[in-house]
């Protein structure tokens, strides 16, 4: 059963459909051809609240719905609970 | 999608699926007087609202628009209008009954409130029993305007209830009926997106210069905007930048061109998909689609927006198991199944679908059950 969804094969981040318990290895779906992908949380991440899927360097774009929604303002790894804090606006 | 319902043909041909009977004030100071209409007169309604004093230039322009606009749109059968002064009460009164529907105005000036209230109600009893003896018809839901727009969103709402209401918007527009979206400081990120979408360099061009003055008066409040948009709720959702809430707002528009820019509470002329200046500020925005015409509202929640409108019913649905469970009293369709992939997207948007057609053959959406009637003016400046 899957635990989080991604828009688009390309995106950075998945959105998660249950919560997501810290060091679980769970499964998410591509909505665009409904493949699969792993990942192992390093934190903890609620239902509707992001986890990446790439790990990112400070200011590089962050690609959702295969556009660019904020850049990483600060470093991140594959599996790192991604919101306010690590995750900021181009616009404002 | 039922391409047929029964609802109401008004004198100027407009299609609407509700019967109201309204009052409205011209000003803040004449709401008790409407208020003492309608809760002597059962079978109408009052439409209190706080402005209408001392207002000019652009500002007084869309007040008068949105009050005319109120009682022009055809799930209102017949209208009462009475303000301070007659003046501003007859325009109003005027510009409703250019589309030949039952229409009075009163002032209280000169005679007094209890006398206006006594001559009012009179008057609102009448329109009452005209407008109860006017009987649902079958009508094309092609003739219909449809608005849309989210609320208290977070990312359940870019998932599943928005491409819902983006299928069922499609569909509509390929049936020929008008849908309205808006929420200028939303698209913030993806109006590149919109933009594309443009049926003319004429319509992208004036979508552009819209968005950007509005996203510039926002910046130039020098206010930090975290928190604003999006919001405490969306952030709490997993939204985390006003670009990732633009995405899944977007999605709700669907995929067929934008055929029209209008101002606030303006009538759109071109069937089709059409955007709207406004605010993202729920009851705002419904206040002043109603006004533009619009009979029945799509608004997709993913924390629990619970707004409702007096003129037009407000069909809500949500993406998050969470809010479906725990503010049911507010969600006309559950669709979280989308979520878990219990349901695909086509059934999604079939179950809109039915609930759109119960609603617009007369079922009230859980908001109207509740008494949402959140009426809820644009004000562009002061007043002097």
């Amino acid at each position: 059963m899957h635990k989080f969804l991604i828009h688009k094969q390309g995106d950075f981040v998945g959105v998660a459909t249950r919560d997501i318990e810290a060091n679980e290895a769970v499964t998410g779906v591509f909505m665009d051809d409904n493949s699969t992908v792993e990942v192992v949380a390093r934190q903890a991440v609620p239902l509707g609240h992001k986890i990446a899927l790439e790990s990112l360097d400070y200011g590089a774009d962050v690609v959702e719905y295969g556009q660019v929604i904020g850049y990483a303002s600060t470093g991140w790894q594959r599996g790192d609970y991604v919101h306010t804090h690590n995750l900021k606006s181009k616009r404002w | 999608m039922q391409k047929t319902v029964m609802g109401y043909r008004r004198p100027n041909g407009a299609v609407g699926i509700r019967n109201h009977v309204v009052i409205i004030p011209v000003d803040d100071i004449s709401n008790a007087a409407v208020e003492a209409v309608a809760s002597k007169i059962p079978g109408t309604l009052a439409l209190s609202h706080p402005y209408g004093r001392l207002q000019y230039g652009k500002d007084l322009e869309l007040h008068f628009r949105t009050l005319i606009g109120t009682g022009c749109n055809a799930n209102v059968a017949a209208a009462i209008v009475i303000g301070i002064e007659a003046n501003w009460s007859k325009k109003v009164a005027e510009g409703i009954a250019e589309t030949g529907k039952p229409v009075a105005w009163f002032s209280i000036e000169g005679q007094g409130e209890l006398e206006t209230v006594r001559q009012a109600c009179w008057k609102a009893q009448e329109f009452v029993q005209y407008a109860t003896e006017l009987n649902r018809e079958p009508v094309p839901v092609s003739d219909m305007i449809i608005s849309i727009k989210c609320g208290e969103s977070d990312t359940t709402t870019g998932l599943a209830s928005c491409p819902t209401v983006g299928k069922v918007v499609d569909e509509l527009i390929d049936m020929g009926a008008t849908v309205l979206f808006g929420e200028t400081s939303e698209l913030t990120g993806g109006e590149h997106l919109i933009a594309e979408r443009c049926a003319t360099p004429d319509v992208r061009e004036r979508f552009l210069k819209t968005f950007h003055d509005y996203v510039s008066f926002i910046e130039n409040q020098d206010a930090d905007l975290l928190g604003s948009q999006p919001t405490q709720g969306n952030i709490a959702g997993g939204l985390s930048t006003i670009e990732e809430k633009a995405m899944g707002n977007i999605e709700k528009t669907g995929t067929k061109p934008v055929v029209g820019v209008l101002e606030p509470a303006q009538a759109p002329t071109v069937k089709g998909l059409n955007f709207m200046d406004t605010s993202s500020a729920a009851a705002e925005c419904v206040t002043l689609m109603a006004a533009a015409g619009a009979v029945l509202h799509f608004f997709p929640t993913g924390q629990g927006n619970i707004v409702g409108n007096p003129i037009e019913p407000v069909v809500k649905l949500t993406g998050n198991p969470k809010t479906a469970q725990c503010m049911k009293e507010h969600i006309d369709v559950d669709v979280s199944g989308l979520l878990s992939y219990e349901i695909n997207l086509p059934q999604a948007a079939e179950q809109l679908s039915e609930v759109m057609v119960r609603t617009m053959n007369g079922r009230f959406t859980m908001a109207e059950a509740l008494g949402h009637r959140e009426f809820v003016l644009t004000k562009l400046y002061p007043s002097a």
